[in-house]
Protein backbone atom coordinates (compact mmCIF):
# COMPACT_ATOMS: atom_id res chain seq x y z
CA UNK A 1 0.00 0.00 0.00
CA UNK A 2 1.11 3.72 -1.05
CA UNK A 3 -0.18 5.17 2.35
CA UNK A 4 0.42 2.73 4.70
CA UNK A 5 1.38 4.80 7.05
CA UNK A 6 -2.05 7.12 6.47
CA UNK A 7 -4.26 4.35 6.43
CA UNK A 8 -2.42 3.10 9.48
CA UNK A 9 -3.20 6.30 11.68
CA UNK A 10 -6.50 6.84 10.06
CA UNK A 11 -7.30 3.31 11.27
CA UNK A 12 -5.56 4.43 14.81
CA UNK A 13 -8.53 7.49 15.45
CA UNK A 14 -11.58 5.07 14.27
CA UNK A 15 -10.65 1.60 16.37
CA UNK A 16 -11.04 3.59 19.52
CA UNK A 17 -14.63 5.07 18.43
CA UNK A 18 -15.65 2.16 17.44
CA UNK A 19 -14.74 -0.45 20.52
CA UNK A 20 -16.39 2.36 22.60
CA UNK A 21 -19.38 2.69 20.50
CA UNK A 22 -19.76 -1.29 20.73
CA UNK A 23 -19.44 -0.80 24.86
CA UNK A 24 -21.56 1.92 24.97
CA UNK A 25 -24.12 -0.11 22.75
CA UNK A 26 -24.01 -3.39 24.72
CA UNK A 27 -26.05 -0.85 26.81
CA UNK A 28 -29.13 -1.02 25.11
CA UNK A 29 -32.22 -1.66 27.20
CA UNK A 30 -29.57 -2.34 30.02
CA UNK A 31 -29.21 1.33 30.87
CA UNK A 32 -29.79 2.42 34.84
CA UNK A 33 -32.80 4.48 33.65
CA UNK A 34 -34.36 5.08 30.69
CA UNK A 35 -32.97 8.36 30.27
CA UNK A 36 -28.97 7.39 30.51
CA UNK A 37 -29.85 4.10 28.29
CA UNK A 38 -30.71 6.41 25.29
CA UNK A 39 -28.11 8.89 26.14
CA UNK A 40 -25.51 5.65 26.44
CA UNK A 41 -26.97 4.41 22.95
CA UNK A 42 -27.25 8.08 21.41
CA UNK A 43 -23.17 8.27 21.63
CA UNK A 44 -23.28 4.77 20.56
CA UNK A 45 -24.46 5.79 17.43
CA UNK A 46 -22.72 8.90 17.31
CA UNK A 47 -19.54 7.45 17.24
CA UNK A 48 -20.24 4.16 14.67
CA UNK A 49 -21.18 7.40 12.79
CA UNK A 50 -18.07 8.94 12.66
CA UNK A 51 -16.13 5.53 12.45
CA UNK A 52 -17.93 4.98 9.83
CA UNK A 53 -16.24 8.48 7.55
CA UNK A 54 -12.86 7.43 8.72
CA UNK A 55 -13.65 3.41 7.43
CA UNK A 56 -14.41 4.98 4.32
CA UNK A 57 -11.93 7.21 3.65
CA UNK A 58 -9.61 4.08 4.74
CA UNK A 59 -11.18 2.44 2.06
CA UNK A 60 -10.50 4.71 -0.42
CA UNK A 61 -6.81 4.68 0.71
CA UNK A 62 -6.19 1.39 0.75
CA UNK A 63 -7.24 1.26 -2.71
CA UNK A 64 -8.27 -2.39 -3.20
CA UNK A 65 -11.56 -4.03 -3.08
CA UNK A 66 -11.43 -3.92 0.78
CA UNK A 67 -15.06 -2.10 2.06
CA UNK A 68 -15.45 -0.26 5.25
CA UNK A 69 -17.54 -3.28 6.67
CA UNK A 70 -14.72 -5.27 5.93
CA UNK A 71 -12.06 -2.86 7.70
CA UNK A 72 -15.07 -2.84 10.66
CA UNK A 73 -15.75 -6.34 10.98
CA UNK A 74 -13.12 -8.47 9.57
CA UNK A 75 -9.66 -7.89 11.05
CA UNK A 76 -8.53 -10.05 13.86
CA UNK A 77 -7.82 -8.58 17.64
CA UNK A 78 -4.13 -7.99 16.72
CA UNK A 79 -5.15 -5.94 14.26
CA UNK A 80 -7.18 -3.56 15.99
CA UNK A 81 -5.31 -0.30 17.13
CA UNK A 82 -7.24 0.98 19.89
CA UNK A 83 -6.08 2.20 23.16
CA UNK A 84 -7.28 -0.82 25.78
CA UNK A 85 -9.71 2.22 27.88
CA UNK A 86 -12.09 1.86 25.18
CA UNK A 87 -12.27 -1.68 25.51
CA UNK A 88 -12.91 -2.40 29.68
CA UNK A 89 -15.82 -3.74 29.97
CA UNK A 90 -18.93 -2.04 31.70
CA UNK A 91 -18.48 -3.60 35.11
CA UNK A 92 -21.45 -1.39 36.39
CA UNK A 93 -22.26 2.15 35.71
CA UNK A 94 -19.46 4.19 37.78
CA UNK A 95 -17.16 1.89 35.14
CA UNK A 96 -19.13 3.06 31.78
CA UNK A 97 -19.36 6.77 33.08
CA UNK A 98 -15.34 6.41 34.37
CA UNK A 99 -14.37 5.07 30.75
CA UNK A 100 -16.50 7.62 28.55
CA UNK A 101 -15.27 10.51 30.79
CA UNK A 102 -11.57 9.57 30.81
CA UNK A 103 -11.80 9.12 26.96
CA UNK A 104 -13.93 12.06 25.80
CA UNK A 105 -11.70 14.37 27.33
CA UNK A 106 -9.37 13.56 25.34
CA UNK A 107 -11.47 12.86 22.26
CA UNK A 108 -12.21 16.13 22.53
CA UNK A 109 -8.89 17.67 22.58
CA UNK A 110 -7.63 15.14 20.10
CA UNK A 111 -10.33 16.35 17.38
CA UNK A 112 -9.52 20.18 18.19
CA UNK A 113 -6.26 19.51 16.74
CA UNK A 114 -7.52 17.20 14.15
CA UNK A 115 -9.45 19.75 12.50
CA UNK A 116 -6.11 21.93 11.85
CA UNK A 117 -5.15 19.00 10.21
CA UNK A 118 -3.36 19.58 6.34
CA UNK A 119 -5.18 16.57 5.06
CA UNK A 120 -9.19 17.60 4.07
CA UNK A 121 -10.90 14.93 5.09
CA UNK A 122 -9.17 14.33 8.49
CA UNK A 123 -10.49 18.11 9.45
CA UNK A 124 -13.32 17.80 7.84
CA UNK A 125 -14.35 14.61 10.24
CA UNK A 126 -12.87 16.18 12.78
CA UNK A 127 -14.98 19.51 12.11
CA UNK A 128 -18.28 17.48 12.40
CA UNK A 129 -17.19 14.88 15.32
CA UNK A 130 -16.15 17.88 17.62
CA UNK A 131 -20.07 19.08 17.98
CA UNK A 132 -21.09 15.74 18.80
CA UNK A 133 -18.09 14.68 21.11
CA UNK A 134 -18.70 17.91 22.72
CA UNK A 135 -22.38 16.87 24.03
CA UNK A 136 -20.60 12.90 25.09
CA UNK A 137 -17.96 15.21 26.91
CA UNK A 138 -21.05 17.36 28.92
CA UNK A 139 -22.73 13.51 29.58
CA UNK A 140 -19.79 11.84 31.34
CA UNK A 141 -18.27 14.58 33.44
CA UNK A 142 -22.04 15.72 34.49
CA UNK A 143 -22.26 11.90 35.80
CA UNK A 144 -18.85 12.21 36.92
CA UNK A 145 -19.61 14.43 39.42
CA UNK A 146 -23.28 13.34 40.29
CA UNK A 147 -21.90 10.33 41.50
CA UNK A 148 -18.66 11.41 43.14
CA UNK A 149 -20.59 13.82 44.86
CA UNK A 150 -24.00 11.65 45.36
CA UNK A 151 -24.19 9.22 48.34
CA UNK A 152 -21.43 7.77 50.21
CA UNK A 153 -21.81 4.20 48.33
CA UNK A 154 -21.77 5.72 44.51
CA UNK A 155 -18.82 7.90 45.61
CA UNK A 156 -17.08 4.66 46.36
CA UNK A 157 -17.85 2.90 43.23
CA UNK A 158 -17.00 6.01 41.31
CA UNK A 159 -13.99 6.07 42.64
CA UNK A 160 -13.42 2.31 42.19
CA UNK A 161 -13.66 3.03 38.36
CA UNK A 162 -11.96 5.84 38.54
CA UNK A 163 -8.73 3.94 40.25
CA UNK A 164 -8.61 0.64 38.24
CA UNK A 165 -9.30 2.92 34.90
CA UNK A 166 -6.49 5.13 34.89
CA UNK A 167 -3.39 2.51 34.66
CA UNK A 168 -5.15 2.50 30.87
CA UNK A 169 -5.23 6.59 30.57
CA UNK A 170 -1.03 7.32 29.44
CA UNK A 171 -1.62 5.09 26.88
CA UNK A 172 -3.59 8.30 24.85
CA UNK A 173 -0.20 9.78 24.64
CA UNK A 174 1.89 6.98 23.15
CA UNK A 175 2.91 7.73 19.67
CA UNK A 176 3.21 4.72 17.10
CA UNK A 177 4.92 4.97 14.14
CA UNK A 178 2.30 5.96 11.92
CA UNK A 179 2.08 8.54 14.18
CA UNK A 180 5.07 9.75 14.02
CA UNK A 181 5.28 10.04 10.26
CA UNK A 182 1.72 11.43 10.13
CA UNK A 183 2.93 14.62 12.75
CA UNK A 184 5.77 14.81 10.32
CA UNK A 185 3.22 15.29 7.30
CA UNK A 186 1.54 18.44 9.03
CA UNK A 187 -1.55 15.06 8.53
CA UNK A 188 -1.66 13.83 12.20
CA UNK A 189 -1.74 15.07 15.81
CA UNK A 190 1.07 15.24 18.39
CA UNK A 191 -0.30 13.33 20.69
CA UNK A 192 2.60 14.02 23.48
CA UNK A 193 0.97 17.52 23.55
CA UNK A 194 -2.50 16.87 24.69
CA UNK A 195 -0.86 15.12 27.65
CA UNK A 196 -0.54 17.61 30.13
CA UNK A 197 -3.87 19.78 29.63
CA UNK A 198 -5.70 16.33 29.76
CA UNK A 199 -4.20 15.25 33.20
CA UNK A 200 -4.86 19.60 34.53
CA UNK A 201 -8.56 19.00 32.81
CA UNK A 202 -9.41 15.59 34.57
CA UNK A 203 -7.84 16.20 37.98
CA UNK A 204 -10.03 19.68 38.41
CA UNK A 205 -12.85 17.45 37.39
CA UNK A 206 -12.14 14.70 39.99
CA UNK A 207 -11.31 17.10 42.70
CA UNK A 208 -14.49 19.05 41.95
CA UNK A 209 -16.55 15.53 41.81
CA UNK A 210 -15.08 14.85 45.72
CA UNK A 211 -13.30 12.27 43.97
CA UNK A 212 -9.30 11.44 45.03
CA UNK A 213 -6.63 11.46 42.19
CA UNK A 214 -4.83 7.84 41.64
CA UNK A 215 -1.22 8.67 42.47
CA UNK A 216 -0.39 4.83 40.92
CA UNK A 217 2.07 5.94 38.29
CA UNK A 218 2.00 2.28 36.98
CA UNK A 219 0.50 2.47 33.27
CA UNK A 220 -0.44 -0.09 30.96
CA UNK A 221 0.17 0.24 26.81
CA UNK A 222 -0.44 -2.34 23.89
CA UNK A 223 -3.59 -1.26 22.52
CA UNK A 224 -1.93 1.09 19.71
CA UNK A 225 0.11 -1.87 18.80
CA UNK A 226 -2.28 -4.82 19.08
CA UNK A 227 -1.60 -6.23 22.18
CA UNK A 228 -4.94 -5.89 23.94
CA UNK A 229 -6.82 -6.95 27.10
CA UNK A 230 -8.03 -10.18 27.51
CA UNK A 231 -11.81 -8.35 27.15
CA UNK A 232 -11.22 -7.42 23.24
CA UNK A 233 -11.58 -10.84 22.10
CA UNK A 234 -15.04 -11.40 23.84
CA UNK A 235 -16.02 -8.30 22.49
CA UNK A 236 -15.23 -8.82 18.97
CA UNK A 237 -16.90 -12.05 18.76
CA UNK A 238 -20.23 -10.33 19.67
CA UNK A 239 -19.24 -7.48 17.26
CA UNK A 240 -18.62 -9.66 14.15
CA UNK A 241 -20.81 -12.41 14.80
CA UNK A 242 -23.25 -11.73 12.23
CA UNK A 243 -20.45 -11.25 9.09
CA UNK A 244 -18.30 -14.28 10.43
CA UNK A 245 -21.43 -16.40 10.39
CA UNK A 246 -23.32 -15.29 7.27
CA UNK A 247 -20.15 -13.31 5.28
CA UNK A 248 -21.38 -10.68 2.95
CA UNK A 249 -25.04 -10.69 4.53
CA UNK A 250 -26.53 -7.13 4.29
CA UNK A 251 -29.57 -5.23 5.57
CA UNK B 1 -30.42 32.40 7.21
CA UNK B 2 -27.21 30.11 5.23
CA UNK B 3 -24.17 31.17 6.38
CA UNK B 4 -22.31 28.85 3.13
CA UNK B 5 -23.73 28.97 -1.16
CA UNK B 6 -25.69 26.77 -1.51
CA UNK B 7 -26.12 25.35 -5.45
CA UNK B 8 -29.35 24.54 -6.50
CA UNK B 9 -30.81 24.44 -9.81
CA UNK B 10 -34.47 26.09 -9.91
CA UNK B 11 -35.90 23.15 -11.69
CA UNK B 12 -35.53 20.70 -9.06
CA UNK B 13 -36.30 22.47 -6.02
CA UNK B 14 -40.10 21.54 -6.44
CA UNK B 15 -39.20 18.21 -7.13
CA UNK B 16 -36.69 18.20 -3.66
CA UNK B 17 -39.14 19.62 -1.57
CA UNK B 18 -41.19 16.59 -1.66
CA UNK B 19 -38.74 14.51 -0.01
CA UNK B 20 -38.82 14.94 3.91
CA UNK B 21 -36.72 13.70 6.32
CA UNK B 22 -38.20 10.04 7.76
CA UNK B 23 -37.36 10.47 11.28
CA UNK B 24 -39.49 14.34 11.05
CA UNK B 25 -42.22 13.79 7.87
CA UNK B 26 -43.15 17.20 8.09
CA UNK B 27 -39.93 18.45 7.41
CA UNK B 28 -38.55 18.70 4.00
CA UNK B 29 -35.00 18.04 3.20
CA UNK B 30 -34.84 21.15 1.98
CA UNK B 31 -36.41 23.22 4.92
CA UNK B 32 -33.65 20.83 6.98
CA UNK B 33 -30.48 22.11 5.27
CA UNK B 34 -29.42 19.10 4.27
CA UNK B 35 -29.20 19.81 0.49
CA UNK B 36 -26.21 21.63 -0.34
CA UNK B 37 -25.84 21.37 -4.06
CA UNK B 38 -28.29 19.76 -6.87
CA UNK B 39 -27.15 20.47 -10.25
CA UNK B 40 -28.28 18.99 -13.97
CA UNK B 41 -24.92 17.90 -15.73
CA UNK B 42 -26.21 16.10 -19.34
CA UNK B 43 -29.90 15.05 -18.06
CA UNK B 44 -28.26 13.52 -14.88
CA UNK B 45 -28.54 15.55 -11.41
CA UNK B 46 -25.94 15.53 -9.28
CA UNK B 47 -26.82 16.15 -5.44
CA UNK B 48 -24.73 16.79 -2.51
CA UNK B 49 -25.91 16.07 0.84
CA UNK B 50 -24.62 16.43 4.27
CA UNK B 51 -25.28 14.69 7.47
CA UNK B 52 -26.88 16.46 10.58
CA UNK B 53 -25.32 14.02 12.55
CA UNK B 54 -22.65 11.49 11.30
CA UNK B 55 -24.67 8.66 12.89
CA UNK B 56 -28.11 10.16 11.60
CA UNK B 57 -29.08 6.34 10.08
CA UNK B 58 -31.62 8.56 8.13
CA UNK B 59 -29.23 9.53 5.88
CA UNK B 60 -29.46 6.49 3.70
CA UNK B 61 -33.15 6.80 3.50
CA UNK B 62 -32.77 10.13 3.01
CA UNK B 63 -30.38 9.26 -0.41
CA UNK B 64 -32.98 7.14 -1.44
CA UNK B 65 -35.70 8.91 -1.60
CA UNK B 66 -33.75 11.81 -3.45
CA UNK B 67 -32.85 8.71 -6.17
CA UNK B 68 -36.80 7.85 -6.21
CA UNK B 69 -37.95 11.56 -6.37
CA UNK B 70 -35.59 12.56 -9.10
CA UNK B 71 -36.20 9.47 -11.07
CA UNK B 72 -40.31 10.03 -10.97
CA UNK B 73 -39.26 13.26 -12.56
CA UNK B 74 -37.51 11.82 -15.13
CA UNK B 75 -33.76 12.41 -14.13
CA UNK B 76 -31.03 9.75 -13.13
CA UNK B 77 -29.10 10.98 -10.48
CA UNK B 78 -26.28 10.51 -8.28
CA UNK B 79 -26.03 11.39 -4.88
CA UNK B 80 -22.66 12.48 -3.04
CA UNK B 81 -22.34 12.87 0.90
CA UNK B 82 -19.98 15.59 1.72
CA UNK B 83 -18.80 16.75 5.68
CA UNK B 84 -17.50 20.12 4.72
CA UNK B 85 -18.56 22.74 5.63
CA UNK B 86 -20.55 20.69 8.65
CA UNK B 87 -24.44 20.90 8.88
CA UNK B 88 -25.48 23.43 11.74
CA UNK B 89 -29.32 23.92 12.60
CA UNK B 90 -28.42 27.64 11.69
CA UNK B 91 -29.26 25.70 8.12
CA UNK B 92 -33.10 24.99 9.08
CA UNK B 93 -35.17 27.67 7.56
CA UNK B 94 -38.01 29.81 9.44
CA UNK B 95 -40.57 27.58 7.31
CA UNK B 96 -38.59 24.62 8.87
CA UNK B 97 -38.86 25.45 12.53
CA UNK B 98 -42.45 26.42 11.89
CA UNK B 99 -43.26 23.26 10.53
CA UNK B 100 -40.71 21.43 14.06
CA UNK B 101 -42.87 23.26 16.26
CA UNK B 102 -46.14 22.02 14.70
CA UNK B 103 -45.16 18.71 15.10
CA UNK B 104 -44.47 19.13 18.36
CA UNK B 105 -40.26 19.24 18.48
CA UNK B 106 -39.10 22.88 20.30
CA UNK B 107 -36.72 24.18 17.18
CA UNK B 108 -33.34 25.07 18.28
CA UNK B 109 -32.23 28.15 20.31
CA UNK B 110 -29.09 30.00 19.60
CA UNK B 111 -26.05 28.50 20.68
CA UNK B 112 -25.40 30.92 23.83
CA UNK B 113 -28.85 30.29 25.03
CA UNK B 114 -28.71 26.41 24.16
CA UNK B 115 -25.67 26.39 26.73
CA UNK B 116 -27.91 28.00 29.46
CA UNK B 117 -30.12 25.77 28.85
CA UNK B 118 -28.52 22.60 28.39
CA UNK B 119 -25.52 23.23 31.20
CA UNK B 120 -27.30 25.68 33.47
CA UNK B 121 -30.70 24.92 33.41
CA UNK B 122 -32.31 27.58 32.49
CA UNK B 123 -35.84 27.68 31.61
CA UNK B 124 -36.61 29.13 28.32
CA UNK B 125 -37.50 26.72 26.26
CA UNK B 126 -40.95 26.84 25.02
CA UNK B 127 -42.96 23.72 25.97
CA UNK B 128 -44.63 22.74 22.34
CA UNK B 129 -48.22 21.85 24.03
CA UNK B 130 -48.94 24.74 26.27
CA UNK B 131 -46.41 27.81 25.31
CA UNK B 132 -45.13 28.37 28.53
CA UNK B 133 -41.23 28.17 29.56
CA UNK B 134 -41.60 26.85 32.95
CA UNK B 135 -39.58 23.87 31.58
CA UNK B 136 -36.69 21.82 32.71
CA UNK B 137 -34.43 19.13 30.73
CA UNK B 138 -35.03 15.67 31.38
CA UNK B 139 -31.86 14.10 29.45
CA UNK B 140 -29.33 15.82 26.72
CA UNK B 141 -30.15 12.32 24.52
CA UNK B 142 -33.32 11.48 23.23
CA UNK B 143 -35.34 9.51 20.62
CA UNK B 144 -33.07 10.45 17.94
CA UNK B 145 -29.21 11.69 18.15
CA UNK B 146 -30.40 15.62 16.93
CA UNK B 147 -33.27 15.94 19.64
CA UNK B 148 -32.65 16.45 23.72
CA UNK B 149 -35.27 15.12 25.95
CA UNK B 150 -37.89 18.29 27.88
CA UNK B 151 -40.69 18.25 30.50
CA UNK B 152 -42.86 20.81 30.81
CA UNK B 153 -43.63 22.10 34.36
CA UNK B 154 -47.03 23.82 33.80
CA UNK B 155 -49.00 21.39 31.81
CA UNK B 156 -46.62 18.63 32.91
CA UNK B 157 -46.48 17.01 29.43
CA UNK B 158 -42.94 15.91 27.96
CA UNK B 159 -41.94 17.28 24.81
CA UNK B 160 -38.42 17.30 22.54
CA UNK B 161 -36.23 19.99 22.10
CA UNK B 162 -33.98 20.34 18.52
CA UNK B 163 -30.71 21.01 20.02
CA UNK B 164 -28.71 23.38 18.35
CA UNK B 165 -25.36 22.33 16.37
CA UNK B 166 -23.08 24.51 16.10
Amino acid sequence: MKNENLYNYILGIADNSLILGQRMGELCGHGPTLETDIACTNISLDLFGQVRSYYQYAAKIAGDDRTEDDIAMLRKEREYKNVLLVEQPNTDFAYTIGRQFLFDVYHLAFLAELQKSNDLTLSAIANKCIKEVSYHERFSSDWVKRLGDGTEESNQKMQAAINDLWTYTDELFHQTEADKAMVAEGVGVDVTQLKEKYYKQVNELLKEANLEIPESKWFQKGGKEGIHTEHLGYLLSDLQYMQRTYPNMEW
Amino acid sequence: MTTTEQNIDNILIPILEQVSDPEIPVLSIMDMGVVRSAVIINNKVKVEITPTYSGCPAMDVIGDDIKKALKDAGYESEIDLILHPAWTTDWITPRGRKALEDYGIAAPLDAEADKEVLLNGKRIVKCTHCGSQNTRLVSQFGSTACKAQFQCDDCQEPFDYFKCLK
